[in-house]
């Protein structure tokens, strides 16, 4: 399963790539977004899967019983989720304002900082 | 008045300048006491750790070498100290001038002290700064920026690869303290490491020494005020190569490579400095180029090698400091008093001048190399060490004897000529230097006969010592003497002083020929140093505009490009992929609603990245987001799942609330570019593959989720792991990301704010301006 889990993030990794770099900011905004998943799932994938049962401790015991799903990726891609979330408004918020402003949203026209060099 | 802004006149040479005197006074004084005790032939090392975990110390060796070289620091500081209280005295930035000298004086009595390669380059490093700073002192001349940068470019390019050539030699001999590195010469010989620590030493040492062809800086370094020249470009800091060159010889020296490389080198400094000298009409840089070639002498004498050679150098080294900083200070006074430097102007101002004149003779007659001056016994020493050697090194006294021939002459120039004759107008009527001034070549002046006068003091203090020192033998015996006997090396002498004073006599014409001849040669050092700082600049900006290209979609590549090529790289290098893959297994464990989400969510992404429509790209990234948390429900991770569920409605949520604002995607213009973009994406995808079909090929190290199952509820008293390990055991950093989604929420809040559509507020107050 973890394999096959591996394409699909590949599969993830490639599509949000070519979004990225794309000229559209707003593309590269949903490059973002994918990517974030596919992040979080390559660390949940490299912590290994196990199905049905989630790292909880019984009542009346002081350690899980069985094999339980591993905790550790859990938490820290529970953290990712909302730190991409944090990272993604933030993002939109600054290109739906320099939409606003510039009236573009080519990368390639946001010059206002660097203007184009005249060619010599 | 102050408070006006209106400048009030200060004299800063008076009781405060003092204080600058006094300094290097006590340390001249602090270092005699050492005298006795290094003669008789004791090194003294002491010490204590500085950067013990990386075998730094701060530690000092004294020996006949570091004293003298101490001497001569302290001594000349104390001279030139006083000297500029009256040269710089009502300048107004005097005590940033000694300021400067004083870090100067440190850094050059650290170096010479210094027991420890590292502080030695630390040391070595502030005298180049120093030096820069010194140079570059009037600071509103260009000249004066150019020659301080360029003298620290050269060194400290220099300085690197000395740096690199210690870390080599400190590792090689397993200590970085000069004391036990130096008692290794011959294992450190034999070490294949051996050539490029010498090659990586004498780069260090050529470039702070002004050797061929690093030579260029020192005379354009005359761009410093004259006290600074006496000083650093002269007696001291330039020395620092030759002193480091005599340090390592024992450890470094007696190898076919750094003999060769020292006498050419040195060999080739010596003639053409002198023949260069002869050239100037300016007498600061009549010294400076003499200067030039002093160091030349050292280096080669260094290289010789043999026990003699190396008491003619340090002789010839002592001899040097002491006349050329008086005459350096000499041509101070009289810029000073007359306002120019120039030999054909100056005339007869001995009758004007006298104290001046009196200094700037004896300096003159010891560069000249007439007995009774110790200059004399310099030259004689540096004869019979010459001719010592195999008739084949015949040419290492020859170089010696032309240098000679042409310092005798330079030292005409720079004062008989000034001094005599009839009185010629200068810009400034020519009077008497105040006494703080001459008193500085006459002091140094009265070593230059003493020594000459009572050679066995010279020998017994400085001498002897730093010959066992440099040659590494103590039971040599060191005997120097004015005159004994009408030998060879005497009746080169006085074949010098005829060919000297030829030259002399002939100076002028000689100087248009050498002028028209330089004219033509075609190979320049100065202005080829312009092209190679040129070439350099030019460099940067083509790589500059080539990274930073200021299109976002360029730099996001080479991001990419990057971590393909590094991953790529590695994983091909390391050897990462011993997959064996049952795809038969993982086909047959997959349920048919795991097969379901697979598709989904990579058909999403697929949409996501091909449609043209906004619409369907955010329904393909809903339908990715809520498969990605299928994922997580399935494989025993609800809390996760519930979070990512949380965020997907929100993400498309605000993405449709934007789009009421935003335009439709449109036809993208950079369609030529998509190929190339595809690739490279579906390289970086497979390469996340691999990399987690390794990862997964390997062993899970479960110490870390082990520990956390097991104290959970002990510790903790949570039942859910993940919750615990959130809130408990990583609190602080799930605090941190509070704090990050906080931040966001603000900055996002402030941008939305902002009320102002159009361009940005400073642009059109510029226009506004206008």
């Amino acid at each position: 399963m973890e394999l096959l889990l591996s394409i699909m993030v590949g599969a993830l990794v490639a599509a949000s790539v070519y979004l990225m770099l794309a000229r559209n900011v707003l593309r590269f905004l949903f490059g973002l977004i994918l990517i974030s998943n596919a992040a979080n799932l390559t660390i949940f994938v490299a912590g290994r899967l196990t199905p049905e049962a989630p790292p909880l401790i019984p009542y009346g015991q002081d350690a899980p019983v069985g094999v339980v799903a591993n905790a550790l990726p859990q938490a820290l891609v529970l953290t990712a989720i909302v730190i991409g979330f944090g990272l993604f408004a933030f993002a939109l918020t600054l290109v739906y304002r320099t939409y606003q402003n510039l009236g573009t949203l080519n990368s390639d026209e946001m010059r206002l900082a660097e203007p184009e060099e005249s060619k010599k | 008045m102050a408070s006006s802004g209106e400048a009030v006149p200060r004299t800063y040479g008076g009781p405060a300048g003092w204080i600058s005197v006094a300094i290097p006074a006590a340390l001249f004084a602090y270092f005699l006491q050492f005298v006795p005790v290094i003669a008789a032939g004791t090194p003294v090392v002491v010490g204590f750790d500085w950067v013990a975990s990386l075998d730094i110390r701060l530690s000092v060796l004294i020996d006949g070498l570091s004293l003298t070289f101490a001497l001569l620091i302290s001594g000349i500081g104390t001279l030139v100290t006083l000297y500029s209280t009256k040269y710089l005295g009502e300048h107004p930035e005097y005590p940033r001038f000694v300021l400067y000298l004083m870090m100067f004086m440190i850094g050059m009595l650290g170096l010479v002290l210094a027991d420890n390669l590292i502080a030695l380059f630390v040391f070595w490093e502030i005298t180049t700064i120093s030096s820069y700073l010194l140079i570059g002192f009037t600071s509103d001349e260009a000249k004066s920026r150019r020659s301080a940068l360029q003298a620290l470019l050269v060194t400290g390019t220099g300085g690197l690869a000395l740096l690199a050539g210690m870390i080599l030699l400190g590792n090689v001999a397993g200590s970085f303290e000069l004391s036990v590195i130096l008692a290794q010469g011959d294992m450190i010989r034999e070490h294949p490491l051996y050539l490029p620590i010498l090659i990586l030493f004498l780069a260090g040492a050529f470039t702070k020494s002004a050797q061929f062809p690093f030579h260029f800086w020192l005379p354009n370094a005359m761009a410093a005020p004259t006290p600074v020249s006496a000083y650093l470009h002269s007696a001291t800091m330039v020395k620092a190569g030759v002193y480091l060159m005599a340090r390592v010889n024992p450890a470094l020296g007696e190898t076919d490579v750094w003999f060769w490389t020292l006498i050419i080198a040195g060999g080739f400094t010596t003639v053409f400095a002198s023949i260069l000298a002869i050239r100037q009409t300016d007498i600061k840089q009549v010294l400076a180029y003499t200067t030039l070639m002093a160091l030349g002498a050292l280096t080669l004498f260094i290289g010789v090698g043999t026990a003699d050679a190396i008491k003619a150098m340090m002789i010839f080294l002592v001899v040097h400091s002491l006349y050329k900083a008086a005459l350096f200070l000499m041509i101070g006074i009289v810029d000073h008093e007359t306002g120019t430097r120039e030999a054909e102007v100056l005339r007869g101002l001995g009758r004007k001048m006298p104290l001046t004149f009196l200094g700037g003779a004896i300096a003159a007659i010891s560069m000249a190399g007439i007995p009774p001056l110790f200059g004399f016994i310099g030259k004689e020493f540096l004869y019979k060490a010459g001719l010592e050697l195999d008739t084949a090194m015949i040419w290492v006294t020859g170089t010696i004897f032309a240098a000679s021939v042409l310092m005798f002459a330079a030292a005409g120039i720079s004062v008989l000529r000034p001094f005599t004759g009839p009185l010629a107008d200068t810009p400034r009527p020519a009077h008497e230097g105040p006494w703080a001034m001459w008193i500085c070549p006459l002091i140094l002046g009265v070593f230059s006969l003493g020594f000459g006068l009572f050679p066995d003091t010279a020998e017994a203090w400085l001498i002897a010592p730093g010959t066992w020192a440099v040659y590494g033998d103590y039971g040599y015996e060191v005997d120097i003497y004015l005159f004994r006997e009408v030998n060879a090396a005497f009746v080169l002498s006085l074949v010098t002083f005829a060919a000297g004073a030829v030259v002399y006599a002939f100076h002028r014409p000689l100087r248009d020929w050498l002028g028209r001849v330089f004219e033509a040669n075609p190979i320049k050092f100065d202005p080829g140093w312009d092209r190679v700082l040129d070439g350099l600049k030019a460099l940067a900006g083509w790589q500059t505009r080539l990274l930073q290209s200021g299109v976002l979609q360029k730099y996001i590549f080479v991001i990419f490009l990057t971590f393909a090529v590094g991953v790529g790289a590695t994983i091909y290098l390391k050897d990462a992929l011993q997959i064996s893959v049952d795809l038969r297994a993982e086909y047959d464990a997959l349920s048919f609603k795991v097969w379901a989400v697979l598709i989904f969510i990579t058909a999403g992404a697929l949409l996501t990245a091909y449609t043209q429509s906004r619409m369907a790209a955010v329904a393909a990234l809903g339908v990715v987001g809520i498969g990605v948390a299928l994922i997580f429900i399935m494989f025993s991770a609800p809390d996760v799942a519930i979070t990512q569920l949380l965020v997907e409605t929100l993400v498309v949520v605000l993405v449709a609330v934007a789009m009421l604002k935003l335009p439709h995607l449109g036809l993208t213009k950079d369609r030529g570019r998509r190929p190339l973009h595809a690739a490279l994406a579906l390289t970086v995808g497979t390469l996340t593959t691999l990399v987690l079909f390794a990862v997964l090929q390997s062993d899970l190290d479960r110490r870390l989720t082990d520990y956390f199952e097991i104290a959970s509820w002990p510790e903790a008293f949570g039942r859910n792991i993940v919750n615990v390990i959130l809130v408990d055991f990583r609190a602080l950093d799930t605090f941190g990301e509070i704090a990050v989604v906080v931040i966001a929420a603000l900055a996002a809040y402030a941008l939305l704010r902002g009320t102002q559509y159009g361009p940005p507020r400073d642009e059109i107050e510029g226009e506004e301006r206008r």
